[in-house]
């Protein structure tokens, strides 16, 4: 019998259930830009076709400082507090 | 053993006289060899041994009620145990043992004891209660392959790694004086704290020796820095790594390569401290291909990609030294880097041509219309060098020249039918057409590093990706023991 040590960081992932899926949108919808060229292009375009389609919805525009970093947790907060639905896209 | 006997006989109703022997087996011999009534404890697990401290057998030990020590000697001496037996019949009144002293000579060396033969100590301590491994022990079955089994875990890059044994490990941490539970770190994508322990025994699977220690630390340390941003490297599309480029004294102390083949295989050192960095994105940080890392073609270097700078080849500054290091300082300075791209100029004989030969070529970079580019990274062999310096040429001068060599004007890097790529019309207009732009956005964002065997004009470049703080900066950090 051959003993190794771990070389992983040996955590266990938590599992979560996900945010149980409304039937039907309302409230605010966050479009978040995460930096990437033309990003904004596909947004602008998105909002238009959703505006078309969900009258009463309100929308917020966010963007990443980067693409090359994760989102930081005070805009992952923000639009948290701020909106029910997030739609994150990117372009290039 | 005929005087434990006698011992054992003398004394053995008034204290416990043991005899405690490392080889189950030659315990049994010296029982039926000796006819011993003592009690034989086997210590072939050499636990007691260990916990003792006995270097030499045999050792004679006289402990008190509580098992603390009172006394011991070693290797077998008359006068010892004339010294004892006295001491022995002063406590417990008891008669002296019946013994030939004649027969005995008056010293004998002992021999070495089991547990400190290299390997076996190097187990002892790690299974010792004051261990400094945390680490979850993973038992692999006398029927699976170890090597095989570490691939089936996904623990490795492709290639074999070197089973991380407690014993290799603690090897390994012997070659840092850093505290093993301390944190370097957080590792991307999964930010795992990344502790001395993990970066060893990760070190250990590389195939390092433990003089690499502080390399492996120094880079990880650089590579988990904001500026670096790892997540970013791991994560994008693009081409980059970290290059790990070491400089000062370390380098020959641990035998690295910066001659002939520099940015090829076969150096130890240079070899497994790349694999380790490596190996610590994948293992701790979780950064796996096809999963968060998601690079289109990746590149070789993401085995490993670690070199060290010629710094007595040129009478330049070496990289540590122009980043604000001292020369006899030791440091690590890791690039976002591609692949090395190789070129050729072997006709230029002074410093001016062969910088418009550079110029020439890193305009080419990433696209011959990307332009306002930010790091890169050149290795200068040691010919080009000889060339520069017969003009006497700083690295100031030689980046400058580059720089001026790649000047193209807006009109020929604006998008147009046929290349897709470059500057966007109404960026261009606002620039002017006839305006000459440089390929990069300082001479500063050039860096030359010395490097490579004595013959051959050529150089080589590593590409970078996003530089700045938008992606990653190179960082150097000083290494330490």
């Amino acid at each position: 019998m051959t003993t190794i040590l771990d070389p992983t960081d040996e955590r266990v992932p938590v599992r979560r259930a996900l945010t149980a899926r409304p039937e039907s949108i309302s409230g605010t919808v966050a479009l978040l830009d995460i930096s990437k060229p033309r990003g904004d292009v596909l947004i602008a375009r998105l909002e238009e076709q959703l505006r078309e389609r969900l009258p009463g919805v309100t929308f917020k525009h966010y963007a990443k400082p980067t693409f090359t970093k994760p989102a930081p947790e005070d805009l992952r907060r923000k639009i948290a507090e701020e909106c029910g639905f997030v739609i994150e896209a990117l372009a290039d | 053993m005929p005087l434990i006997e006698a011992a054992h006989h003398a004394f053995g109703d008034r204290m416990d006289v043991w005899a405690i022997g490392q080889d189950a087996e030659g315990n049994q011999r010296l029982v039926e060899q000796h006819k011993l009534t003592l009690p034989m404890l086997d210590d072939s697990a050499l636990h007691t041994s260990f916990a003792y401290d006995i270097d030499t057998v045999p050792t004679v030990i006289l402990a008190n009620e509580h098992g603390e020590e009172l006394e011991r000697f070693v290797g077998f001496g008359k006068p010892d145990w004339q010294e004892l037996y006295r001491r022995l019949i002063d406590v417990t009144r008891a008669p002296a043992p019946v013994v030939d002293w004649g027969d005995y000579p008056e010293s004998r060396p002992g021999c070495g004891s089991k547990s400190v033969e290299p390997d076996i100590y190097a187990r002892l301590a790690a299974e010792a209660s004051d261990s400094p491994i945390r680490a979850r022990r993973i038992e692999v079955g006398e029927s699976d392959d170890v090597f095989e089994f570490m691939f089936e875990q996904g623990l490795t890059d492709g290639l074999p790694v070197v089973p991380p044994t407690p014993e290799r490990v603690l090897r390994v941490l012997e070659g840092t004086k850093r505290d093993p539970q301390e944190v370097l770190g957080v590792v991307p994508p999964n930010l795992a704290p990344l502790t001395v322990e993990k970066a060893a025994i990760n070190a250990v699977m590389a195939g390092c020796r433990p003089e690499y220690m502080p390399v492996v630390i120094a880079a990880l340390e650089a590579i988990l820095t904001d500026e670096f941003n790892m997540h970013g490297v791991l994560a994008t599309t693009h081409f980059p790594t970290p290059v790990i480029i070491v400089n000062g004294p370390i380098r020959d102390r641990i035998g690295m390569n910066y001659r002939m083949n520099v940015l090829g295989q076969g150096n130890r050192a240079n070899a497994t401290i790349g694999r380790a960095v490596q190996l610590v994105v994948r293992n701790v940080g979780g950064g796996r291909p096809g999963e968060v890392d998601r690079a289109a073609l990746g590149q070789p270097g993401k085995y490993t990609f670690c070199f060290a700078e010629f710094e007595e080849r040129s009478n330049w500054e070496p990289l540590h030294v122009e980043r604000g290091f001292k020369k006899e300082e030791s440091t690590v300075t890791v690039f976002a880097g591609g692949a090395p791209t190789g070129f050729v100029d072997q006709l230029a004989r002074d410093a001016r041509t062969l910088a418009n030969s550079y110029g020439k070529v890193l305009a080419a970079v990433s696209h011959p219309k990307h332009y306002n580019a930010g790091e890169i990274v050149v290795v200068v062999s040691p010919e080009h060098v000889d060339t520069i310096a017969k003009d006497g040429w700083s690295k100031a001068q030689f980046r400058a020249q580059i720089q001026e060599a790649t000047k193209r004007p807006v009109r020929e890097l604006v998008q147009d039918s046929e290349l897709a790529e470059g500057i966007p019309p109404a960026a261009a207009e606002k620039l002017g057409l006839d305006t000459l732009v440089p390929k990069f956005r300082s001479d500063e964002m050039i860096t030359l590093v010395v490097a490579g065997g004595e013959a051959g004009k050529f150089a080589a470049y590593l590409q970078g990706w996003v530089s700045g703080p938008m992606g990653s900066s190179m960082v150097t950090r000083k290494i330490e023991d």
